[in-house]
């Protein structure tokens, strides 16, 4: 029944807008179309003063209601980041004097030049020096961007620091999955044809391999405070996508072309509490390349902890090898004995 | 045929008494198979607004989900059954609408709905020809349109559903249909639509092209062609040398999707099987994609800024300023948009280097932008402004363009764009400054030009109260989603109420899909007005209502098929004579008087 009261009140509104516009084009006839020009022209010019108004105000008004809930002013939580936020604050400060100059004139010039009774046109088909004007100052304001951004680029792209630890960061429809070296501080290699879920190899870890021996897979990530954090970035269906938005960090994963990225986390979880006044606060790994049905279900967890407590967590964490070959633990395996483990059969 | 061929040799000689063509034409061939090129125009303009209305219907639906996540609809499962279980929009269906929604209206809407109306329409009228150079191919171009359109459509229907990997296809999620049940038989009706779409629009473009460079009439050199002809010659260019690229992505797509080649598949385990498929990349398709997609922006731009320069500046009564600026401004786009293509990929895996070129050229592109929009506010600086509902739309064009434009300054470079790529930002400035804005442009044509296809007026009062709804709702829309992407929230998300850091937007996302609905409402008022305004509106009686200078308004109120009843006329000046010499506005056609100085 609401639905259908919904719908006849809209229909009414409809009619009655439109009726009001009929009678306003028959007025018109009335009045003579010259004089309902210059009406209709006041009007719009006052209602482009109004909007000006009303959408600086709107701005403002916006800011103050949504600027405390983007990231900013609490601040990157990776080192690297803050260079992304000194970029953020240029850009804003360059176009954003660009927009209220250039949004003033042509409102301002709407309701100024409107058709008046006693002035005409100004004939003024081209002047080379103003047009020379604009097109350097852009042109040189954009190389200082450009300058900027690039140099931050090429140091968010280049290697990391020889101390930064490395974790592997694998996704899938549609979750994540962290793989850690272990003591060798070297990944295991692995190859999507030795898949093997029911032996419960979802990586297709090759356990051949000495260095997958103490390799250790995992569904949250934790990582220390204060130390680079190289992620070696896959996917195992589709492409997915490592987004970091606190850390100021994103990149694809791709089957088949490991990506990598790397950052310096700067506050602990428990500290981002304490500054976001959020005792919910976790970081969290969202995937920002659409994947599929679940993609909004792509959530990762990060746990930024002191170093020592970072230690310690790391060393009560159990190899992967261990879980899916308990029988095998206890020796240490070799290479050859993996050979009749049934995942190294898949072809 | 042989009308047609008629045609384009009276277009040759300038002479030929065209009346007697209309005593054969029957209802199919003047309003269905027409090969009149102002039949065509109307047909792709109604098409369009079809298509936009589906387009934007779906928008009205996923902004449901999105606003009320956790409420319950009843009418949507009535409507559209298992897909919305117990009024609840599912996933599927969620992923399916944001696909289709970006699909229709860039390619459907503002493509072939832009480009094909106002090309059409304008560039026989607005350069002195009878038609198009073949008005054959012409036609055929609507048709393979409406077949392509009759595809895509029939793809919504289908038991799976249509396709729902984003309007960018990316596979291996496009390719597979254990990934997605988006991906199964939806996703090869949305291939083979979009290989039709894109004869179409080579069909067409291909006419576009030929028609300025050979069909212009007598003195109509190219620097006295408007600067909607410029830009839709511009548009033309870029489709035609980059939607085949696109045509043949959607090939070796269809291939690996159904022959077993592994041009895009590498490296793949779906639902627990591991695929054969090796040595593709899944980056080559993101080039193939994006060699198209970014040029399509402008295609999708280019018409909405030439109509809006040729109605500011008929509105000014001026002059647009710096003609030759605004011309050249027009090249240099069409010719980085070529070059900038993988700014959409900084972040997957591209050569870092590779990636400091592209942001070097893609800042380049502010340029000649900052340019046009410096000549457009100096063609309003001491004009005489009349506000007609189209003279508002192309100011709200401008408005719009600055807007968009300026947080493409934040995208384009990758270091920003690191955090911004992926999120609401993103949606906010390409919805603004392609989206929104090319719609602006496509209006003030519709509003501008209505007289000149239907010899009848939009009602004025509609016009207005369209404009300034649809401005205001269009900044409430969109500036705060600005808000969202610096957040880090990402696009596409079904919902976010599970995310400790993008929950707090629920009231605003809200907020946004209660305004989206009543735009969406007043479009609706405009599409009346449309129609309404065919049969009823108010009768042209004034050849030349808007006081133009432009060869179109030299016709008839409505001219028949061949434009012009006798000679078509010579044009002696460029089309921007407005208040020179004490005069309001000085006809093309026009000769140069002995003293006149020229500009």
């Amino acid at each position: 029944m609401t639905d259908f009261f919904l719908v006849a009140i809209l229909v009414m509104i409809f009619v009655v807008i439109f009726q009001i516009a009929k009678a306003s084009e028959y007025v018109s006839v009335l009045k003579g179309q010259e004089k309902s020009r210059k009406q209709n022209n006041r009007i719009n010019g006052f209602l482009m003063m109004v909007f000006l108004v009303l959408g600086l105000l709107g701005a403002w008004y916006c800011n103050e209601l949504y600027y405390g809930k983007t990231l900013f002013p609490q601040g990157s939580a990776s080192v690297e980041g803050e260079k992304i936020d000194t970029m953020l604050w240029i850009t804003i400060a360059v176009t954003g004097v660009v927009f209220i100059i250039t949004q003033i004139i042509l409102f301002y010039f709407g309701f100024k030049y409107q058709e008046k009774d006693n002035t005409r046109a100004f004939y003024f088909p081209h002047n080379n020096k103003l047009e020379l004007l604009w097109t350097t100052v852009p042109a040189i304001f954009l190389t200082v961007l450009v300058a900027f951004g690039l140099k931050y680029w090429f140091i968010f792209t280049s290697d990391p620091p020889s101390n930064a630890i490395v974790v592997e960061v694998t996704g899938h429809q549609f979750g994540w999955d962290f793989r850690y070296p272990g003591n060798d501080g070297v990944l295991g290699k692995k190859s999507y044809k030795l898949y093997n879920q029911p032996a419960g190899n979802t990586l297709g870890v090759d356990f051949n391999d000495s260095a997958s021996i103490d390799d250790i897979h995992l569904t949250e990530m934790h990582i220390p405070k204060g130390t680079p954090v190289k992620l070696v970035i896959n996917a195992m269906d589709v492409i997915h996508d490592v987004g970091l938005s606190h850390f100021r960090m994103k990149m694809d994963a791709v089957p088949g072309i490991p990506t990598t990225l790397w950052f310096t986390p700067k506050y602990t979880t428990e500290e981002m509490r304490k500054i976001t006044g959020n005792p919910n606060f976790v970081y969290e790994l969202s995937c920002d390349q659409m994947c599929g049905k679940g993609h909004f279900t792509m959530r990762g967890i990060i746990i930024v902890e002191e170093p020592a407590a970072y230690a310690s967590w790391l060393k009560e964490q159990k190899p992967e090898y261990g879980t899916l070959f308990p029988d095998n633990t206890k020796n240490t395996a070799t290479p050859d004995s993996m050979s009749k483990a049934p995942i190294a059969q898949i072809k | 045929m042989s009308s047609a061929s008629t045609l384009t040799e009276s277009a040759a000689h300038g002479t030929h008494d065209v009346h007697h063509e209309h005593h054969h034409d029957t209802f199919i061939t003047k309003y269905i198979f027409s090969q009149d090129h102002k039949t065509i125009a109307k047909q792709f303009l109604v098409t369009g607004i079809i298509w936009a209305f589906i387009g934007g219907l779906f928008s009205v639906v996923f902004r449901l989900q999105l606003g009320y996540p956790n409420a319950s609809f009843p009418i949507l499962e009535d409507l559209f059954g298992h897909w919305a279980k117990g009024g609840k929009i599912q996933p599927e269906f969620y992923y399916a609408l944001v696909t289709m929604h970006g699909t229709v209206l860039v390619f459907f809407v503002l493509t072939a709905g832009l480009s094909g109306t106002f090309a059409n329409f304008l560039i026989p009228l607005q350069i002195g020809a009878r038609d198009m150079a073949s008005p054959f191919l012409n036609m055929l171009s609507y048709w393979f349109f409406f077949l392509a359109s009759v595809v895509m459509i029939s793809s919504l229907f289908v038991q799976t559903g249509p396709a729902s990997g984003g309007w960018t296809i990316y596979p291996p999620l496009s390719a597979l249909g254990d990934a997605s049940s988006g991906s199964k038989i939806g996703m090869d009706l949305w291939l083979v639509s979009m290989a039709l779409f894109v004869v179409s629009s080579l069909l067409g473009g291909l006419n576009y092209i030929t028609t300025i460079l050979n069909m212009r009439t007598k003195g109509m050199s190219m620097t006295r062609m408007p600067l909607t002809i410029w830009a839709l010659f511009f548009t033309a260019v870029l489709g035609v040398l980059s939607f085949p690229v696109l045509l043949s992505g959607a090939i070796l797509l269809l291939f690996d999707r159904n022959l077993g080649t592994s041009f895009f598949l590498s490296d793949i385990v779906v639902a627990g099987k591991i695929l054969p498929n090796e040595g593709g990349s899944a980056i080559l398709f993101q080039h193939l994609f994006w060699f198209l997609g970014h040029p399509e922006v402008y295609i999708i731009l280019l018409p909405a800024m030439g109509m809006s320069s040729e109605i500011l500046s008929v509105n000014s009564r001026k002059p647009i300023f710096g003609y030759m600026a605004m011309v050249g401004s027009l090249f240099a786009i069409t010719i980085l948009a070529f070059l900038v293509w993988a700014h959409h990929m900084f972040v997957t895996g591209l050569n870092p280097l590779l990636g400091g070129v592209f942001v070097l050229l893609t800042l380049l592109i502010a340029v000649p932008s900052a340019i046009k929009v410096f000549n457009w506010l100096t063609t309003l600086w001491r004009g005489s402004i009349r506000f007609t509902p189209a003279m508002l739309f192309a100011i709200g064009f401008v408005s719009l363009f600055i807007s968009g434009g300026l947080t493409g300054i934040f995208l384009g470079n990758s270091a920003l764009d690191i955090h911004l790529h992926d999120t609401y930002f993103v949606v906010a400035h390409f919805h603004i400054v392609m989206g929104v804005a090319s719609f602006f442009g496509m209006f003030a044509g519709i509003y501008h030009w209505y007289p000149k296809m239907f010899g009848r007026y939009l009602n004025n009062t509609l016009g207005y109260i369209h404009f300034w709804t649809t401005i205001a709702g269009a900044y409430l829309i969109f500036w705060p989603m600005h808000y969202e992407g610096l957040a880090g929230m990402p696009r596409r998300y079904y919902d976010f109420s599970n995310w400790e850091s993008f929950k707090m937007f629920g009231g605003l996302n809200e907020f946004i899909s209660m305004v989206a609905m009543v735009v969406f409402a007043v479009q609706l008022l405009f599409v009346f007005n449309f129609f309404y305004s065919i049969w009823k509106g108010r009768k042209v009686r004034d050849s030349n209502p808007w006081g133009a200078t432009t060869l179109e308004w030299t016709t008839p109120i409505r001219p028949g098929h061949g434009n012009w009843p006798g000679d078509i006329p010579e044009v002696h000046r460029w089309p921007y004579d407005y208040s020179k010499d004490g005069q309001d506005f000085i006809d093309q056609t026009v000769p140069v008087g002995p003293n006149e100085s020229q500009h």
